[in-house]
């Protein structure tokens, strides 16, 4: 079984690039440079050392010694939190925007949901000094307000999605819609691991920094390169894809993906695609999305921002259709209940996408001995009014 | 012989219209589609509307909201024309996105197609290469025609490649844009009418995106079989109504 995307750009049955011909030539030139730039030595060491002295990384590998008695395992902590801008979403943004200035491209877009994907490509084009258009869902702007300041600040021009729900996917949408009207100048950096081929692939790969350091951390902790499970929440899924890329093909190493279950999977209110999704078409390639029976996308519900996109990333389909990872789907208040025992057992507030992850200890036993390692993937600041009014702190 | 290929036989320039299904109001399908046939237009675009419509601007994708809201859907749309072939001679060729096709079965989409009277399909984001390998055979099973999209930026040997895999006619999108936004043609389309008509296809092309007009009408055919109008026609309901259809169409030729 190959976890790599093909030739064809699919995982399995999933992905592909079903784009009108209008995004054809963009895509089609990414598709025929993105590896080749990627391998470039002059890439690499630039996007190294971005990393390094800009980002932060190497991301710490953190013991969590309280949580890991509370739960007689041995819990490691991915802190993806400690990034520059506060979550994993640079790594991919640094990434993109490099392969951008490869392509000559003088004018960068992006959608954003929670407005998270959105700071860190504001950040991005403020380094490189490049044009950036943020789209993002009139509703969330409204929800997301000091991250539309965050991105104002950094001098992005931030566009309000108007159309359908007037959230995530359809800031996708307009930004996919400005792509057509800007075919030559334009690069668009997707913040997930969904999208047309090559999207997928390329995410996943910037973002596979996280595995890679992982193994050689846990070498250095543990002797071993191997957990026995890594653990990250999946929206579109970009935190997770980068936490299993480098354990994909290592079968003692169990993968768990976590989604959002909203108020329950059968609420109504829910976002646990690989519980509720079919197959379909989303944003351009096919992947498990949450539908009406007539193919009509509909619209999640999490707590979580940054969790609440109706598909997932064609990996993740591929992973959950052939039993590669265990999917579990986690409540509102199951995540803000693990969210509040992080920040008191180890002091680190959590983003609630990542809390969603932590409360997998609700649904799933580990023995002593095992290597558990979460991905922390970003940090509660950003969610401090949702905890606010969830708590009444 | 297909109702398309019999009409881009005819030694005329083709106004084609499209209107999305389910709107201005649930009930308006059939209505449409028989005052724009006696308003003297050649051919329909029916649109099946979709919630995420990622090619289309402002105004479809409003007419589609409203659409849905108003409670169109596949299976509805197919009751509305079931009886369509009794009134319409003209081909009627349904545009939609792959989704709601594919959660139907594009097997029993097609069968559905043929059943009713359904000359053809465009589906934006069904890739050539995509339909070429997967889905033609099904296509041809039920005789229908599947329309591809070419722009300025689609190359000469992708073009030929379209081409090829034809069956009715190429559409030809006039400019690097979404449905509905530009205004007017100048000499960058120009240029690019002259290529595409220099390339001897032999496929047919009509021109969409960026006809509202007579001005633009006439200018689109003047290389190009035809053209099709959407957004306008879409606005002029908005405004109007459905009872001055034939208003419309008189002013654009």
């Amino acid at each position: 079984m190959s976890y790599q995307v093909n030739e064809n750009g699919y995982y399995g049955d999933f992905g592909g690039a079903y784009i009108p011909e209008m995004l054809y030539p963009n895509v089609e030139e990414l598709r025929l440079a993105y590896l080749n730039i990627m391998n470039e030595p002059s890439f690499k060491q630039e996007f190294d050392q971005l990393l390094k002295d800009y980002v932060g990384r190497p991301s710490p590998l953190y013991y969590a010694m309280r949580l890991s008695e509370k739960y007689n395992t041995k819990v490691y902590l991915k802190r993806e939190d400690l990034n520059h801008t506060g979550a994993h979403k640079v790594n991919n943004t640094i990434g993109q925007i490099l392969v951008a200035k490869k392509l000559g491209k003088n004018r960068i877009i992006a959608e954003t949901g929670a407005g998270q994907h959105g700071v860190a490509t504001a950040t991005v084009c403020a380094l490189m000094g490049i044009e950036c258009i943020v789209y993002m869902g009139e509703i969330d702007i409204k929800r997301q307000a000091p991250n539309v300041a965050r991105m104002k600040m950094l001098g992005a021009e931030v566009r309000p999605a108007k159309s359908g729900s007037k959230t995530l996917k359809d800031a996708t949408n307009e930004a996919i819609r400005d792509w057509i009207n800007n075919p030559v100048d334009t690069h668009y950096i997707i913040g997930s691991a969904i999208g047309p081929h090559p999207y997928p692939d390329m995410v996943t790969r910037f973002q596979s920094i996280i595995s890679e350091e992982i193994k050689w951390q846990l070498r250095e902790k543990e002797g071993r390169e191997n957990p026995d499970y890594v653990i990250a929440c999946i929206g579109g899924g970009s935190n997770a894809a980068g936490t299993y890329y480098h354990f994909l093909d290592e079968s003692t190493v169990g993968i768990i993906a976590v989604e959002a279950a909203g108020k329950g999977v059968n609420s109504g209110e829910s976002a646990a695609t690989s519980q509720l999704g079919k197959e379909g078409i989303i944003h351009g390639c096919k992947t498990l999305l949450m539908q009406t029976a007539d193919g009509q996308i509909t619209e999640p519900y999490s707590i979580s921002a940054g969790l609440d996109y109706p598909g997932v990333g064609p990996l993740h389909s591929h992973l959950y259709k052939t039993g590669r990872a265990e999917f579990f789907s986690v409540t509102d208040d199951d995540a803000m209940a693990a969210g509040l025992e992080l920040s008191q057992l180890e002091g680190i507030i959590p983003a609630i996408e990542s809390s969603h992850a932590l409360a997998i200890f609700n649904d799933k036993k580990f023995q002593p001995d095992d290597i558990v390692v979460i991905s922390l993937s970003g940090r509660g600041d950003k969610d401090l009014n949702t905890y606010i009014d969830y708590f009444k702190l | 012989m297909n109702r398309i290929n019999q009409k881009l036989a005819e030694d005329k320039k083709l106004l084609s219209i499209y209107f999305t299904a389910g709107y201005p109001s649930l009930l308006d399908t059939k209505t449409i589609i028989q005052d724009l046939e006696k308003s003297g237009v050649d051919m329909i675009e029916i649109g099946l509307p979709f919630s995420d419509p990622l090619a289309d601007g402002p105004t479809i994708q409003e007419s589609s909201t409203a659409a849905l809201k108003n409670g169109m859907t596949t299976n509805i749309l197919f009751e509305q024309l079931a009886d369509i072939r009794a009134s319409v001679n003209i081909p009627l060729i349904i545009m939609g996105y792959f989704n709601p096709m594919m959660q139907y079965g594009v097997d029993a989409f097609c069968a559905k197609c043929k059943e009713i009277g359904i000359d053809g399909l465009i589906i934006p984001d069904l890739p050539v290469a995509e339909y070429h390998e997967h889905y033609q055979a099904t296509f041809e099973k039920y005789g229908l025609i599947n329309v591809f999209l070419i722009t300025p930026q689609t190359s000469d040997e992708r073009i030929q490649f379209i081409d090829s895999v034809s069956n009715g006619f190429i559409y030809m999108v006039s400019s690097a844009s979404v449905t509905g936004s530009t205004s007017g043609f100048g000499n960058t389309q120009e240029t690019y009418f002259n290529r595409i008509a220099n390339m001897n296809l032999k496929s047919p092309q009509i021109v969409g995106f960026g006809i509202s007009d007579n001005e633009t009408f006439t200018q689109a055919t003047k290389t190009g079989k035809g053209a099709i109008i959407g957004s306008a026609f879409i606005k002029h309901l908005t405004n109007n109504g459905v009872e001055t259809i034939g208003d419309f169409i008189k002013s654009i030729r």
